[in-house]
């Protein structure tokens, strides 16, 4: 088995165990390469199937062309989609001009805790990596959230021998991370391997492609031609920016990560 | 040349997992620091980053640092814990998982150490053999790790001297072989200075080995896992389509279509009738160990996570009692006769600690006064007593089934690796296959012909409304025919006997309702059983029979009338 091998048995079985632990079980698809990945990979597991709903937090800030492609996807491959909005904040007239934070905890945060709170997840499928950025690095594969999805992250439990944290009181939930141990290139390496279908906004068109993507007012595309995976690939083996470079609420301030995620930030 | 940075990353290369551990201060950080310096993995711009900060608070520049400024980035002021750094040589890449040394961080330090392959431990040569240099072989030998080099650091401030580098390597070895590992070699580096680090050092011309980047490379993946003898936990059994899947991951071993296999424990044997795929390119004939997989068997029991399959020939130990030697980092101390959960692959049992025969003082290997407890961080010899049946191997002969955790509440809490079965101990109260079977002198088709009915089990299925009409309108009916009936509703079950198992658990409700309706047709009864909702019918047919076993839907309550006649006449046909 080689590199990728190794990683997709591993998220396999942690699907697989968070499948078998979970009575209610949801998993995050955010239209990007990872979450699709992560969709690719529960096919894989289950057969051909995905035996749990998806689940996408709309901010109504997305890039136009992510909601038509999840609409279009979602009805092609037959997706129990669960699409949530953060109403009462978009009512209230939340948006990034309140203050990326705030925007961000409203219509990510607080929308995703409205979304366990109402469908009582005890379990959340995210295709989180730990190289993407500080505070993820130090998450475990399961990691347990309070009934206000917070994260305990100066006590987290130990893990090893892929016995992961299944007990846990009735309320709280468990992030359940498959993407942890990937990194970026192994994600484009993969989706080339396996002729993975994506959204077309990561491949460069006039010069430029988005490397991440999130919300239209706090996303940047990068300066780039790559427009195959090939060329990614080539791309991010000599690039010295990093991924989240072009999201704008990772740098609020040196800490913005880390507390909207204490907070339950995906 | 091509930096290692360029060449790195194409995916036929191998990766290997290392950790670095050993006492504070013996220069973890800076044997870490100079190993990404000298195979050019660190950002561009970081050492003059470090060499600029360095200069403004007036400290000369250390590698340790770069180490730091690494993790900076990473860190952002959350607690220790372990991080993963990569670096690559021309042969391969590696992740070194960097885990703190201090004593209060052992769960953090397990959770990274427990996902390497090899380790480095590291001792100062002026200082010796320390505390943490102790007790970190310790744990290294408790996770089984046993490709391990002894990096000798800070020869400088010895003088290069080979006698004093002897001398810990005596001791050391010493130590170590007491707890069987084995390191298989003794490097005497200067990480501060570059020693002995990439290349040989011209300091130290009576060491005749190689450099520590050379013996890195010198570590063997593990191998040959795919020629033990077969173990594949089941996982979970799947039925999305008319395939019922039994998955998993195969620890050990090798499986091919049309092996006779045994499912223990239980002890039965079928055939692999398929290996299952999703995407053309996936199909196999032969799975091996590493892979997560999925099968289809010849006879189709009521198989459930937790069993283990092997072949005929070299099945895994089945008993109830062991000995193990575990590490606990619970908050509260492992109590002696508490219950615990414990985990071993795929399956789960209450269990509780027999005996304490030992507990070790992981640090000089002393024996503390064995008694009724176990403190956090401390080792110990004990003996398991599992309520059912553990299908597990030796440590020794198998790392994965022969490792273990236990749960103490909501938490992981300590892990063991099993040194060996102990014999069977045969409580009634704790193992079913020892209660003594009495014949009965009444059978079930004594039952049948007196009461002229035939028993089974009417298993509802659709929705909730018009099933619970259609079951209190069949019993009634039933009963003013002078049938015995019984209607057995799953709800009421959650109540009394399933009151243990949580709502979510489907498969175990299903199973015990299943089995509570096979115990009354063993009466000759007709039972009506209303099991929860989203319950697959595949399983409760597999424990009831197909021969006594009749599925009957109903959706909508307009439909309620039709069934009940179609029911009735099948049951006065017999």
């Amino acid at each position: 088995m080689d590199h990728l091998d190794q990683l997709e048995t591993q998220s396999i079985y942690i699907l697989r165990e968070a499948y078998k632990k979970f009575g209610k079980l949801g998993m995050l698809w955010s239209i990007g390469k990872d979450s699709t990945v992560l969709l690719w990979l529960a096919k894989k597991a289950f057969f051909g199937h995905c035996p749990f709903p998806l689940i996408h937090v709309d901010t109504t800030f997305k890039i136009p062309s992510m909601i038509e492609y999840r609409d279009k996807l979602a009805k092609e491959l037959g997706l129990d989609l669960i699409v949530h909005k953060n109403q009462e904040a978009l009512d209230e007239g939340i948006g990034p001009e309140k203050g990326r934070l705030a925007c961000c905890r409203a219509l990510k945060t607080d929308g995703l805790q409205q979304v366990v709170t109402m469908y009582q997840f005890e379990g959340l499928i995210l295709g989180i990596r730990r190289d993407e950025e500080g505070s993820r690095s130090k998450e475990r594969v399961f990691s347990e959230r309070n009934k206000d999805s917070e994260w305990d992250y100066t006590n987290q439990p130990p893990e090893f021998w892929d016995q992961f944290k299944t007990d846990f009181p009735k309320g709280n939930h468990i992030r359940v991370h498959p993407l942890l141990a990937w990194n970026e290139l192994d994600i484009w390496a993969y989706i080339q391997r396996e002729n993975i279908p994506l959204i077309d906004l990561y491949f460069s068109k006039n010069g430029k492609r988005y490397r991440s993507l999130g919300c239209w007012p706090c996303t940047g595309a990068i300066e780039s031609n790559a427009a195959n995976i090939d060329e990614i690939i080539e791309e991010l083996k000599n690039t010295n920016v990093s991924e989240r470079a072009g999201r704008m609420q990772d740098q609020e301030d040196a800490y913005a990560m880390q507390k909207l995620r204490k907070d339950g930030y995906m | 040349m091509e930096s290692a940075k360029e060449i790195s990353r194409e995916n036929t290369r191998e990766t290997l997992k290392i950790v670095v551990v050993g006492h504070v201060d013996h220069g973890k950080s800076t044997l870490i620091g100079r190993l990404l310096f000298d195979t050019e993995s660190l950002p561009e711009g970081a050492i003059e980053k470090v060499k600029r900060i360095c200069k403004e608070k007036g400290k000369f520049f250390e590698y340790a640092y770069l180490l730091d400024a690494f993790e900076e980035e990473q860190k952002q002021g959350i607690t220790i814990d372990t991080t993963q750094i990569q670096f690559f040589t021309q042969n391969r890449d590696y992740i070194i998982i960097d885990a703190p040394g201090h004593k209060e961080f052992l769960k953090n330090m397990i959770s990274g150490a427990a996902n390497a392959e090899a380790a480095l431990l590291i001792v100062d040569a002026q200082e010796g053999i320390q505390e943490q240099s102790k007790r970190h072989g310790y744990i290294l030998s408790l996770l089984g790790i046993k490709k391990v080099y002894v990096i000798v650091n800070k020869m400088d401030l010895i003088d290069y001297s080979q006698e004093k580098f002897n001398q810990i390597k005596a001791e050391f070895s010493d130590f170590l072989s007491n707890l069987d590992v084995y390191p298989a070699k003794y490097i005497p580096v200067s990480a501060f200075r570059g020693e002995n680090i990439t290349q040989a050092s011209k300091e130290m011309p009576w060491y005749q080995g190689e450099s520590v980047l050379e013996a890195l490379d010198l570590f063997d993946k593990e191998k040959g896992l795919e020629e033990k003898p077969l173990r594949f936990p089941i996982q979970d059994v799947y039925k999305f389509d008319d395939r019922r899947i039994v998955a998993g991951r195969i620890e050990t071993g090798k499986l091919k279509v049309g092996d006779k296999i045994l499912i223990s424990p239980g002890n039965k044997t079928t055939t692999v009738k398929s290996i299952e795929h999703w995407v053309e390119k996936d199909r196999k004939d032969t799975v091996q160990a590493g892979m997560s997989v999925g099968i289809t068997v010849a006879d189709e029991f009521f198989n459930k996570r937790g069993e283990i399959i092997s072949h005929l020939e070299d099945p895994p130990e089945a008993t109830n009692l062991f000995k193990a030697s575990l590490f606990w980092m619970g908050k509260a101390d492992l109590l002696k006769g508490k219950k615990y959960k414990l985990k071993l692959t795929t399956q789960e049992i209450e269990c509780e600690v027999y005996s304490i025969n030992k507990v070790i003082d992981a640090s000089s290997l002393e024996t503390l006064e064995a008694g009724e407890r176990v403190g956090t961080n401390d080792v110990a010899e004990v003996v398991i007593k599992t309520k059912q049946i553990v299908c597990f191997d030796s440590f020794g002969e198998n790392q994965s089934t022969g490792r273990f955790v236990l749960v103490d509440g909501y938490d992981v809490s300590g892990g063991g690796i099993i040194s060996g079965a102990l014999e069977h101990i045969n409580l009634a109260e704790d193992d079913p296959d020892s209660v003594l079977r009495v014949e009965k002198r009444v059978a079930r088709t004594d039952w049948e012909q007196r009461d002229n009915q035939r028993g089974r089990v009417i298993w509802l299925t659709g929705t909730d409304q018009a099933r619970f009409e259609l079951a209190v309108r069949l019993e009634k009916e039933l009963f003013d025919l002078r049938k015995r009936v019984y209607y057995l509703d799953s709800a009421l079950l959650t109540r009394g006997l399933s009151s243990d198992v949580p709502p979510s658990d489907i498969d175990e409700h299903t199973r015990r309702t299943a089995e509570a309706a096979k115990i009354l047709v063993d009466n000759g009864l007709i039972v009506i059983a209303a099991p929860l909702a989203n319950a697959d019918l595949d399983s409760p047919q597999l424990i009831i029979g197909q021969n006594d076993f009749v599925a009957v839907n109903v959706e909508d309550t307009n439909s309620v009338n039709k069934k009940l006649e179609e029911v009735l006449n099948l049951i006065i046909a017999k």
